[in-house]
């Protein structure tokens, strides 16, 4: 796709997302609304597995450390809810690049199964700071209401404001990925040793970008919270981190819109496939899993990528064996 | 003093089990170069296998006999048809394959058996022995002497056989193993069947404690983790003296360290792991990793 279509297609989905809440109910509303939220945890943990080449089975954690804060800032300190968007994300990016400092020490599998410990442990400590996270009860929100007299109801409300925050951190990623910064974190995935050799602080830009992931799955961690007004120890479990492992492979390694497709994968094949059982959607994780690295590893977003390459450069070809062969007639 | 020897044995009876699933772990990492985060739920699968033979009215030990083979059988199966396409992946594709094998078996279990808890057997008599003032649980000895006796029987096979000393040349040196004429593909494989033995050993020597239902190896997975970390990924031996370690110390921890408690069992191998990875990578008894750039 060139520039302009690209643009052109994307300012589409952006009219077609503004006027959705005309059309659906409230529920299908706030299934959007989660979807959304998925894409701003996924494109976080994207830019740290797919981007950077750090392996997180843990990025759960993130979410939860987003959501609590969220929940603990209105529920127990009574504060205003713009202010949870800025303080998750910043918490978590702390806390992201204090564990990237000792993960900068290990590699590939090591990481995995360092973050994977972490998934598992979270829902116990949750628990264990009963006094702040009330404990297994959880804690239940209000959703916020529209300020300025808006004629929207809290769903539609949060809808937008979700929209509007995957807006701004998707510009955000892609400028930061597109340039310089994006450039040296892909060259460490590709290859540390080199990168390290043409001059880029490999430790640095590792821990920063554990860090932005962190702090982009957080927030999206306190729009969950938002969105479904109740956090509980127990939805933060390893599954979760598995989840967002599926969405990111399914809707594609290293790819910003994959983190869209990502969010709609893993936001709705869960519910039909609820239908045939409740082992249903695993099974069906687990078997995309599996077929996604066999038949398309680099996702949804990568096979058309490939597809779209392919008929541009058949295309080319086409246009190269009809047009008259100015080198050749020179040549002969 | 005896609350302290009481904690340690009973540490000890876990930590063997802890051991036994981080000796499986131990075992595909060397041959294969592939940590199976699967490991702990195919464990999980085989013991309901176990289960249902038992239910069917046979003797606990042919159940368990026939459990390791069709466990055996299973790991190489899973070896040759799931993880033989991505052999030689980059890391992130085998741990994401990984990841789904380990999903698949977790939601098969609860689609067939259903996630409620269902008590396990245990071969051994349920009357504590008693040494002076210390309880020894009969299972806890005797799973304590199942993991022993599976350490021993690999030492041999891997040490003494010709098809043990083929299956660590494969994984020292695929190249030249293949030249000498050794078929590495299925060295792979026996060693994924392996595994998947062990892991079946652990299973059912820890589904009377923890009772069994599709989740259970969870907890089990990552203490392993630790384990294994702790005794280096690189030693078999160490895997298990990892295990007895982490077992001991989650004991010990869980009752004298008032804060963490019961509640914080889980974050104790956490640290576990982040203090040996960040401090000593190699773990104590493996061999620092050495690549070529």
């Amino acid at each position: 796709m060139s520039g302009r279509a690209r643009l052109v297609a994307v300012l589409a989905l952006l009219a077609g997302a503004a006027v959705l809440p005309l059309f659906v109910s409230n529920f299908r509303l706030f299934q959007f609304t989660q979807v959304a939220t998925y894409a701003i945890a996924l494109l976080g943990l994207n830019m740290l597995t797919g981007y950077n080449g750090q392996i997180s089975l843990g990025h759960g954690a993130f979410y939860a450390l987003g959501a609590y804060t969220a929940a603990i800032m209105i529920d127990r300190w009574s504060l205003p809810y713009a202010l949870t968007l800025p303080a998750a994300g910043l918490l978590c990016l702390v806390a992201g690049f204090l564990f990237g400092i000792p993960a900068l020490r290990l590699e590939g599998l090591y990481l995995a199964l360092a973050t994977f410990a972490l998934a598992l442990a979270v829902p116990q400590i949750l628990k264990y700071f009963e006094d702040w996270t009330g404990g297994s009860q959880g804690i239940v929100l209000s959703k916020p209401k529209a300020p300025w007299g808006l004629p929207l109801n809290p769903d539609q409300w949060l809808y937008f404001v979700t929209l509007a925050v995957m807006l701004v951190l998707f510009v955000l990623a892609r400028n930061l990925l597109a340039g310089r910064t994006g450039r040296a974190i892909v060259a460490i995935r590709d290859n540390a040793t080199a990168a390290q050799a043409m001059g880029i602080n490999t430790a640095l830009y590792k821990s920063l970008t554990f860090g932005v992931s962190a702090a982009y799955t957080g927030v999206a961690g306190a729009l969950s919270a938002l969105t479904i007004a109740f956090v509980a120890p127990d939805t933060f479990n390893v599954f979760l981190s598995i989840t967002f492992l599926v969405g990111i492979v399914v809707g594609g390694l290293a790819s910003i819109s994959g983190a869209i497709l990502g969010g709609f994968f893993i936001q709705f094949v869960p519910n039909w496939a609820q239908d045939i059982s409740k082992a249903a959607p695993w099974a069906i994780y687990g078997v995309f899993l599996i077929l996604t690295m066999y038949v398309m590893p680099f996702g949804i977003a990568g096979t058309v990528r490939l597809l779209v390459a392919r008929r541009r450069r058949r295309a080319e070809t086409a246009r190269a064996a009809t047009a008259p062969r100015a080198g050749t007639a020179k040549a002969g | 003093m005896e609350i302290l020897v009481q904690q340690i044995v009973s540490g000890l009876a876990t930590g063997g089990i802890y051991g036994s699933v981080a000796l499986a772990l131990v075992m595909i990492y060397q041959a294969t170069d592939v940590v199976n985060y699967a490991q702990g739920e195919m464990a999980m699968f085989s013991t309901y296998l176990a289960w249902t033979m038992i239910n069917a009215g046979l003797p606990y030990w042919v159940a368990f006999f026939g459990t390791l083979l069709v466990s055996f059988a299973g790991g190489v199966l899973i070896e040759r048809v799931v993880i033989r396409p991505v052999e030689g992946k980059p890391i992130l594709t085998i741990v994401i394959v990984c990841i789904g094998l380990l999903v698949i078996f977790n939601s098969l279990a609860g689609w067939i058996y259903s996630y409620i808890q269902k008590p396990f057997p245990s071969p051994f008599p349920e009357r504590p022995i008693m040494l002076g003032v210390v309880v020894f649980g009969a299972h806890d000895l005797g799973a304590i002497g199942v993991t022993l006796i599976v350490l021993a029987f690999l030492y041999a096979f891997f040490r003494y056989t010709t098809l043990g000393l083929a299956m660590r040349a494969a994984a020292q040196n695929p190249a030249s193993s293949r030249l000498c004429g050794i078929r590495v593909g299925w060295m792979l494989a026996i060693g994924w069947g392996l595994a998947a033995m062990v892991g079946a050993v652990a299973g059912m020597m820890v589904a009377p404690i923890v009772f069994l239902d599709p989740n259970m190896m969870a907890g089990i997975l990552i203490y392993a983790f630790a384990s294994a970390t702790l005794g280096g990924f690189t030693s078999p031996g160490g895997a298990v003296v990892g295990g007895l370690i982490v077992g001991v110390l989650e004991n010990i921890a869980g009752t004298y360290i008032s804060f963490i408690g019961t509640e914080l069992k889980l974050t104790v191998a956490l640290a576990v792991i982040l203090v040996v990875l960040v401090f000593k990578p190699s773990g104590l008894f493996g061999r620092a990793a050495v690549h070529r750039v």
